[in-house]
């Protein structure tokens, strides 16, 4: 039987940017848009497609990928489509901007309880944008089912869900029944390119798209709970010693003089 | 009463370090300061933990409580939580706490904020807020809590100094009784695999030496371990470096890896993206070869040369190795 595997997929902008183009406005307390910089999907996401397309590619699955957000930049949400994933489902409204991470499980609840059956929820271990690793955890909380946190590998065998979970001295060999969320990280390996033969695929197929009404979501209920005071960019300190020398091989004699000299070494 | 609570975590049969990072914390803020202990039998445990500073400890035993499932501390944590009200409950962001705190925090349906680098009242209305960076450490987040709790504060580790231990201290122990339902403990652990580092570990290394990008492959890294056996030094190496497969994972040095501390940081080729700084802020002096002059890193270095590594490391080491000779 082949799995169903939802994998949740966040739209973040792009951490590649160069960091001069990365600005606050100061009014809103957010990220200012820079243009010509288009957003991305979030890259352990990208992970967690990978990671679906492989127990494709092994025992077969259909994959859904699910999103909450406002303002999507259709292209780049149908790259997962070009990637090899099956469905995209988008919830779309703008109640979704100010949420926090237990709002955005709750919706991603919503979703997940209309799409009906699943086997496994696969997730990034944490967006690029707010770093929280919040929001797997809430939705397994809310779904009340195993969560399964940073693994680089995951294998499906007869009892259900087997993941290596990253610890500081290697990984942790854990295991539940399905259904379970996984969360994956970058240690499992590059996410695969999308084929042109993907790309035109992924062209022809238009995403299903909820609102709140459809998903029949209470407003009061996505309220954030944490409320944002400030975001600004940190100070840097101090100026860098730049050490130097007649040619390159001079100049690394020099720094390791220096670092003697300074009783670094 | 206790208005804030510490999760404690023990480690290799010892109090692990946060703890005391979380009492130090805690005693910046305004309430009696609680700490509670999870796990099997901690009867060895509790008069250590007496020491560093909790007006109270809690013990919660349970044979479930022995790292065979994440889900039974989930369990057994909310219980103690329920039990207590603490207004204030102060996590580490260790392995364990990152998926504990969050989880339970949602469980009981409170407010959570994730890797807090600062905790504090506001000095005008005296509302508890917390800073965390974000963006991969590209900008910094001030949160306001607006409800009078239970209130999760995940705390980085490695930021607050720990409360000093005092061996004087007497606090009040107290045993909560937890209850753990094996029908509810959907996660198991079979084994742990250890990964060997070479040297020492990098978290407790006081020198790193770490290659990235930069290197373009697997073997300018052998030039890295040798430099790092001269010096008595780890080798550690960024994101693109682990993700190319020039080394294992288990060197990655950033905020998806691992979070050092050294007196010195060589970077070789590195060139210093946010999500690399995260985990190496608090090394006390960072130096920099890279080619670039704009590269990121040079902002946060203490010394730096700009230039080709293959010309300038071979001429570092050797002057080093005559140095030490």
């Amino acid at each position: 039987m082949p799995l169903d595997i939802i994998v949740c997929v966040k739209q973040v902008i792009d951490p590649e940017m160069p960091r001069s183009a990365f600005k606050i406005d100061p009014d809103t307390k957010r990220v200012a848009d820079e243009p010509g910089i288009p957003p991305v999907v979030n890259g352990f996401d990208e992970n967690a497609i990978e990671a679906a397309l492989r127990i494709k590619d092994s025992v077969g699955a259909t994959i859904t990928i699910v999103s909450v957000g406002v303002d999507f930049a259709m292209d780049v949400m149908k790259k997962p489509l070009s990637m090899g994933a099956d469905e995209l489902v988008l919830a779309e409204d703008p109640a979704f901007s100010d949420m926090d991470a237990m709002g955005t499980a709750h919706v991603l609840q919503k979703m997940i309880e209309r799409i009906g059956h699943y086997d496994l929820i696969l997730c990034g271990r944490q967006a690029s944008d707010l770093d929280n690793a919040l929001v797997p955890l809430g939705l397994a909380e809310l779904l009340k089912i195993a969560c399964l946190t940073i693994a680089q590998k995951i294998e499906i065998v007869e009892t259900g869900i087997v993941a290596h979970s990253i610890n500081s001295d290697g990984y942790d060999v854990i295991e539940a029944d399905m259904p379970a969320v996984v969360t994956i990280s970058n240690e499992l390996g590059e996410p695969r390119y999308p084929t042109l033969k993907g790309i035109m695929a992924a062209g022809r197929k238009t995403p299903t798209t909820w609102s709140t009404e459809d998903l029949d979501i209470n407003l009061e209920s996505i309220k954030p709970a944490l409320k944002i005071l400030d975001l600004y960019l940190p100070q840097t300190e101090g100026e860098v010693e730049i050490v130097s020398g007649e040619d390159e091989a001079d100049a690394g004699r020099n720094l390791a003089l220096k670092l003697r000299q300074d009783g670094l070494i | 009463m206790i208005e804030i609570l510490v999760l404690g975590e023990i480690e290799n049969e010892e109090i692990a370090p946060i703890t005391g990072e979380l009492v130090a914390a805690a005693e910046t803020l305004n309430g009696t300061v609680g700490l509670v202990l999870l796990g099997e039998n901690l009867s060895s445990q509790a008069q250590n933990a007496a020491t560093l500073g909790a007006e109270q400890v809690f013990l919660a035993e349970n044979e479930f409580l022995d790292g065979s499932s994440i889900d039974a501390y989930v369990e057994a944590f909310s219980q103690v939580c329920s039990q207590l009200q603490p207004k204030i409950i102060l996590v580490g962001k260790t392995l364990l706490g990152q998926t504990l705190g969050p989880r339970v925090a949602f469980r009981l349906n409170a407010v959570v904020a994730q890797d807090c680098i600062e905790i504090g009242h506001d000095m005008m209305t005296g509302d508890l807020v917390a800073t965390r960076p974000v963006y991969g450490g590209n900008a910094l987040m001030k949160v306001m809590f607006p409800r009078v709790g239970p209130n999760f504060i995940i705390v980085r580790g490695r930021v607050y100094e720990p409360s000093i231990i005092d061996e004087s201290r007497v606090a009040e122990i107290t045993n909560v009784n937890v209850e753990v339902s094996q029908g509810n403990l959907r996660v198991r652990h079979v084994e742990s695999v250890a990964q060997d580092v070479e040297g020492m570990r990098l978290e407790d290394a006081t020198i790193v030496v770490a290659g990235g990008r930069g290197l373009g492959g697997p073997e300018p890294f052998e030039s890295l371990h040798e430099l790092a056996a001269l010096i008595g030094g780890s080798v550690g190496a960024s994101r693109a470096a682990c993700d190319a497969g020039w080394v294992d994972h288990n060197y990655q040095v950033g905020l998806t890896g691992k979070t050092i501390t050294p007196e010195l940081y060589i970077t070789v080729g590195i060139s210093g993206a946010s999500q690399h700084m995260a985990g190496c802020s608090g090394a006390r002096n960072i130096v920099v070869v890279n080619k670039d002059p704009e590269a990121n890193i040079f902002k946060d270095a203490t010394y730096g040369v700009v230039g080709d590594w293959n010309k300038i490391l071979p001429s570092f080491i050797e002057t080093i190795r005559e140095l030490i000779d």
